[in-house]
């Protein structure tokens, strides 16, 4: 397998006056195409920081970040804006919608970055609500969706404008086992069937199974645990 | 959708505070309009001024008057085209709440000398030879329901006849319209013959004269000579350019300008405060959303200008509205005012006025949350649940 992303040395630290503190220090590690990992630990162990650092939403302290050839680390704002709306789609604990615009304006939100033409854009979104299974819910708010919903709403704007990776903080951390469960079948369904590169952060271990690897992220380290997909 | 689609709605994303803002930007433009447009009827004589008329007056003010005979004394100075005169009959009709302005004026060169008035020939023909017409403008012929022929007496509380009795009746033969709206036409004009041979005591004399010349690059040289001439006499002249009398007239009032700018500051820099800081709240309501913007890559100067349109765009819904309902107001308040504030429209000139005016106005209500906007820091933003 080709490797998506490359880390290396890869550090964080914050300095606040005379104070630092570290969160992880020189990370080395490949993301596979197609790969499917979990990441997990304890809270405060750098697994947002470090799925901000891929998407390129945060800087690292020092080490590199590189996703298909490009140094993600030395992108200047304008151009990480455009590599992000282009590569990665993020999906996050509260869903993050636009509370006036419709579950289709909200999926539709990233294609504004592009240069699709309305009707093309409409065909695009309808395509991502399907696979989502919203395909009737397109006009309503987000106010008017249960969490689950809103979660898939954000899952179809996280892929409308087809990224290979998909970040995803705590997706289940707000929702009830049920609805968790059809967001990680859906979420495996993108890996499996459309090849999505997924990186999920959880604290549930049960969510954990639907990935194709565990990471245990602590002090600063990483464990790797290689499981079979749940099925 | 596009980006204005999203404006739109986060403009209006919270109605109460979209309407209470609406109607602060509303009220400052209604009043805008209102006084500027008053403001510019009130100033409207000093551009309406012929570059070549000059007002001829007695020195010692305006209600003194001057010798019949200095008509013709100026008559010939060399570089004057027309003189006539005019004099305050202080008139009115019936009782004396129902004043009618009214001037004794030598028809012949008083509309030589002011082409704006506008009459059938007929008419026209009828003032200039007929002694006892009066000639009417238009706001005041409707004002009283007079038309041509009728026969109205005016009473002078200035002037007596002869006869001990201070009615003068008039055939209205003349009405006048103004070729510039802003002209009155609530004014009446006699023969000053008809009126002069009545009078039982200051006969011969005049209120003022107008001077025009044959090329305004001579009237200070004119206004000069006109008051050398009679610097000797027992009434002295004070000549100047009409457009400095009216300036002087309008001076007497106070300035009103100045203090139609006060009111018209004070409204827009309270209106400022209140939608500038209500806009920094909004914004700042909105920190994760543009946070999550962000995230899907929309670049930071896109969401700058997003914001400034947004601002611009609460400023133009306020104001035009305003505007618009000060042209309503305006629309009912004219006929009613006509006789003072002849011309009483939102021109074409407020109106672009105030369109720059909502224009920054929304630009300097949005630049601070704009740049708001722009600073804002994904993690920071996002880290905060
Ligand atoms: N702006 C910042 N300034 C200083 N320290 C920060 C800042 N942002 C994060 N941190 C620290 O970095 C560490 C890692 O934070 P991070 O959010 O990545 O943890 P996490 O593993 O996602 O935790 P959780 O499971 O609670 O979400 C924490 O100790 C946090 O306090
Ligand atoms: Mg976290």
């Amino acid at each position: 397998m080709t490797s998506l992303y490359t880390l290396t040395d890869l550090s964080k630290g914050y300095t606040r006056g005379k104070e630092s503190i570290t969160i992880f220090e020189e990370l080395t590690m490949t993301i596979p195409e197609g790969d499917f990992m979990a990441i997990m630990g304890p809270s405060g162990s750098g697994k947002t920081t470090l799925l901000n650092l891929l998407g390129g939403i945060d800087r690292p302290t020092s080490g590199s970040v590189e996703c298909q050839g490009v140094r993600v680390d030395k992108l200047s704002e304008g151009k990480l804006a455009k590599w992000r709306s282009q590569n990665v789609g993020f999906i996050f604990q509260f869903y993050n919608l636009m509370p006036t615009l419709t579950a289709a304006q909200n999926v539709e939100l990233p294609l504004l970055l592009t240069g699709l033409s309305g009707k093309q854009r409409k065909e695009r979104v309808a395509t991502a609500l399907d696979i989502v299974g919203l395909a009737d819910r397109k006009g309503h708010r987000p106010r008017q969706l249960s969490g689950g919903q809103q979660q898939r709403v954000a899952i179809a704007r996280a892929i409308v404008a087809d990224p290979k990776v998909l970040l995803c903080d705590e997706p289940t951390g707000d929702l009830d086992r049920k609805s968790a469960d059809e967001i990680l079948e859906t979420l495996q369904l993108l890996n499996t069937d459309l090849g999505k590169t997924i990186v999920m952060v959880t604290h549930d271990p049960s969510a954990a199974k639907y990935a194709r690897r565990e990471l245990h992220l602590d002090k600063g380290r990483f464990v790797e645990q290689v499981q079979e997909p749940a099925q | 959708m596009n980006d204005l689609t999203l404006i739109r709605k986060n403009l209006f994303r919270k109605k109460l505070r979209a309407i209470l803002l609406t109607l602060s930007i509303l009220i400052a433009f209604f009043i805008f309009t209102i006084i500027g447009s008053f403001n510019r009827v009130l100033n409207a004589g000093v551009e309406l001024a012929a570059a070549d008329r000059l007002i001829t007056m007695n020195n010692s003010g305006f209600t003194q008057s001057l010798p019949y005979a200095y008509w013709g004394r100026i008559q010939a100075i060399e570089g004057v085209r027309n003189v006539s005169h005019m004099s305050w009959f202080g008139g009115y009709y019936q009782q004396p709440t129902q004043v009618v302005q009214t001037f004794a004026v030598d028809p012949e060169t008083y509309l030589a000398a002011y082409p704006e008035f506008l009459m059938p020939d007929d008419q026209r023909a009828a003032f200039l030879t007929q002694r006892d017409c009066l000639l009417v403008g238009e706001t005041l012929a409707l004002q009283y329901g007079w038309s041509v022929g009728d026969r109205v007496p005016l009473l002078s509380n200035i002037w007596q006849k002869t006869d001990g009795s201070s009615s003068w009746e008039f055939d209205i033969c003349a009405i006048y319209t103004a070729s510039v709206p802003e002209m009155s036409t609530a004014a009446a004009y006699l023969n000053y013959d008809y009126y002069n041979e009545a009078l039982a005591f200051n006969q011969d004399r005049v209120g003022m004269m107008v001077v025009n010349t044959d090329d305004p690059m001579a009237n200070d040289a004119i206004a000069n000579q006109i008051d050398a001439m009679f610097a000797n006499s027992t009434a002295q002249t004070d000549t100047a350019t009409e457009a400095a009398f009216t300036q002087a007239f309008i001076n007497q009032i106070g300035n009103i300008g100045l203090i139609l700018v006060y009111i018209i500051g004070a409204a827009f820099g309270i209106i400022l405060l209140i939608v500038g800081t209500s806009l920094v709240v909004a914004i700042s309501e909105r920190t994760r959303e543009i946070a999550v913007m962000k995230t899907l890559g929309f670049p930071a100067p896109r969401i700058f200008r997003m914001v400034l349109i947004e601002s611009v765009m609460l400023s133009l819904v306020g104001g035009l509205a305003g505007v618009g309902l000060a042209t309503l107001v305006l629309k009912g308040l004219a006929p009613v005012l006509a006789a003072f504030m002849p011309g009483l429209v939102v021109t074409p000139g407020i109106f672009g006025m105030a369109l720059a005016m909502m224009i920054g106005f929304g630009l300097i209500t949005g630049i601070g949350p704009a740049m708001n906007a722009h600073r804002v820091r994904i993690v920071d933003a996002l880290g905060k649940q």
